[in-house]
């Protein structure tokens, strides 16, 4: 297993020496991806609450990074620190709203407020930029290191997925990650053994919009425009679909799904203009035959016709 | 003076466009417990099928109908071919798959209308009978639009005779009441169901190619649909006609000064009463219970 994760790190180090800078950046969008979904995992999967407006908290600390760079001109290091502490905010008011229901509702609150989210960065002209979108970002310089080569910002991007990552683990192997467990599972048990379930499942919609937002600076960074689009209907799909596409409710699983959709989104979109069809037509087949994501169910596909 | 008149009643027609949209929206989520997410993209499919048939010299009235029924049928094939095969699924898996099918479908259509119909807005054409003005005093007002008021308020009308008086009514109320009590009694589930999501879709494209007059037609009309349909249902309680009717009155007048008083803010007011009924009474003000 320690053989396994040396070999993993040592490839993902060696990415941006093997690969030609057109898929560096390719690497470095699949672990913006991954952390954006890693962070929807914990809702979808650990804590059993399905969101549909995940794209608020990404879209969010992107704009407002964006707006306090160029509009502001405050610098790199209050912006982000700002824009993050900005976003958590959201969440802990958002997570105050959406949690007055679990289940179907919690899903459609979720929706109706990301998308008035969107509806903001599309209409609020003077602030957003509308359309348009906020331009004329720069990436920061962190101890004076230029991040402009795709090399060194997928490492850069690296760095903090992993850190990010290592704290969502951390989180889900806690006591406290485990009480989020019990919350999807038994939740009525869980109150009975005296646990505040409401609370153990905001902390986790707050944390969860945390890390988004740190996803959110990374793909402001990395595309240094940020427009309405990111905070569409079908960038919270997308996270979805890479959740439910890897395996909900473990640790791998949305950053394999990251993987397989931005690599899908990047060859499709090569060829063809019809990426929103192909993603309704993906989700339809996963969830009629694959109901258990992408990677188990192609096993199990494989198993049965080679024995067969 | 006008304006406070006039905005009120353009509130008025949007609150009757609203009420086609989510009074399906609601039946099928109080009967089915579906969330159905294709349902703005069902309101924008109607839309593009009542301008094609505008196009092909179709009445206005027909092509309301036509619209309706097309997306009545494409609601129908959803349900037997697709929501169908989910049902079996332990209850904790089938409320995800559902809804992400329902969503799936939604930008399948959204694209494939983008596809067929092309990327540019289009007003759906109205016969000269219906595109005068009305002058009360000074104030001129279209016609068309105390049309839509007056379909919404026959088709309200309508659906409350249909749930409250006849035998199929009755059933799909037993079945939102109780689902599990409804299907032991020998209640036709299956037809019931298949019913429902045909008229809540039915409705939805009807209120679109109604709706293609003011709002016109334009990809993207669905993800601006839905989410104010997501909130009148928030608002008026899942699963009840007469919180459909009253959420949709409410959104619709909001909205409409919103976007005339404040148009940057016009999403952002939409939040005020949705932030108050759910901190005040989360099960909206005609809910009987959450989902």
């Amino acid at each position: 297993m320690k053989g396994f994760a040396v070999l993993i790190a040592a490839g993902l180090l060696a990415v941006p020496v093997v690969a030609p800078p057109y898929y560096v950046n390719v690497a470095s969008q699949i672990l913006i991806a991954a952390v954006f979904a890693s962070s929807l995992n914990l809702l979808v999967g650990y804590a059993g609450l399905t969101s549909l407006g995940h794209a608020a908290y990404l879209g969010f600390a992107a704009y407002t990074v964006g707006w306090l760079t160029t509009r502001a001109g405050l610098g790199h290091l209050a912006a982000a620190v700002l824009a993050l502490g900005l976003t958590t905010i959201m969440a802990a008011f958002f997570g105050l709203l959406a949690l007055r229901g679990t289940g179907l509702t919690f899903l459609m609150i979720t929706l109706a407020l990301g998308q008035i989210l969107w509806g903001i960065a599309y209409r609020w002209v003077s602030l957003t930029g509308g359309d348009n979108g906020l331009t004329g970002l720069t990436r920061p310089r962190p101890l004076g290191l230029d991040l402009t080569p795709p090399a060194a910002y997928y490492l850069f991007t690296l760095a903090v997925t992993a850190v990010t990552l290592a704290g969502i683990a951390m989180y889900v192997r806690s006591p406290l990650g485990a009480a989020v467990q019990g919350s999807r599972d038994q939740p009525r048990r869980l109150q009975a053994l005296g646990h505040n379930v409401w609370m153990v499942r905001w902390l986790t919609f707050v944390l969860a919009g945390a890390a988004a937002g740190v996803a959110g600076l990374l793909f402001v960074y990395y595309n240094q425009f940020v427009a309405p689009g990111v905070l569409a209907l079908t960038s919270s799909a997308e996270a979805l679909l890479m959740v439910i596409a890897g395996g909900a409710g473990t640790l791998p699983g949305p950053v394999v799904g990251a993987a397989i959709v931005v690599a899908l989104k990047t060859i499709v979109s090569t060829y063809l203009t019809r990426w929103v069809m192909l993603l309704g037509v993906v989700f339809v087949l996963i969830v009629v035959f694959m109901p258990e994501g992408i990677v188990p169910g192609l096993a199990r596909v494989w198993r049965t016709r080679w024995r067969s | 003076m006008g304006f406070w008149l006039i905005q009120g009643l353009n509130g008025l027609a949007l609150g009757g466009l609203l009420f086609l949209l989510s009074s399906g929206f609601s039946l099928i989520f109080g009967l089915m417990r579906v969330a159905n997410l294709t349902h703005g993209a069902f309101f924008m499919l109607g839309a593009y099928v009542g301008l094609s048939a505008r196009w092909a010299g179709v009445g206005f009235a027909s092509s309301v109908l036509l619209g309706g029924l097309a997306v009545a049928v494409t609601g129908g094939l959803v349900e037997r071919l697709i929501l169908r095969r989910l049902v079996t699924r332990p209850p904790a898996q089938r409320t995800l798959a559902q809804v992400l099918v329902t969503l799936g479908l939604a930008f399948i259509i959204a694209d494939g209308c983008l596809w067929l119909w092309g990327g540019d807005p289009m007003p759906l054409p109205l016969p000269a009978a219906l595109s005068g003005a009305v002058r009360v005093g000074t104030i001129a007002f279209p016609f068309y639009r105390l049309v839509v008021v007056l379909i919404a308020v026959v088709v309200a009308a309508a659906l409350w005779l249909g749930l409250e008086r006849t035998r199929a009514g009755a059933m799909i109320r037993a079945g939102v009441d109780d689902m599990e009590m409804a299907s032991g009694l020998g209640l036709p589930v299956s037809r019931l169901f298949t019913g429902v999501f045909c008229l809540g879709a039915g409705l939805a494209g009807m209120g679109g190619v109604l709706g293609g007059p003011i709002l016109s037609v334009y990809p993207g009309l669905d993800t601006d649909m839905l989410p104010l349909a997501l909130v009148v249902v928030i608002l008026g309680g899942i699963g009840s006609l007469s919180g459909a009717l009253t959420g949709s009155f409410i959104i619709g007048f909001i909205y409409t000064f919103g976007q005339a008083l404040l148009p940057d803010l016009a999403y952002v007011i939409l939040f005020l009463p949705m932030v108050l009924v759910l901190v005040v009474r989360p099960r909206g003000l005609f809910g009987a219970r959450g989902a």
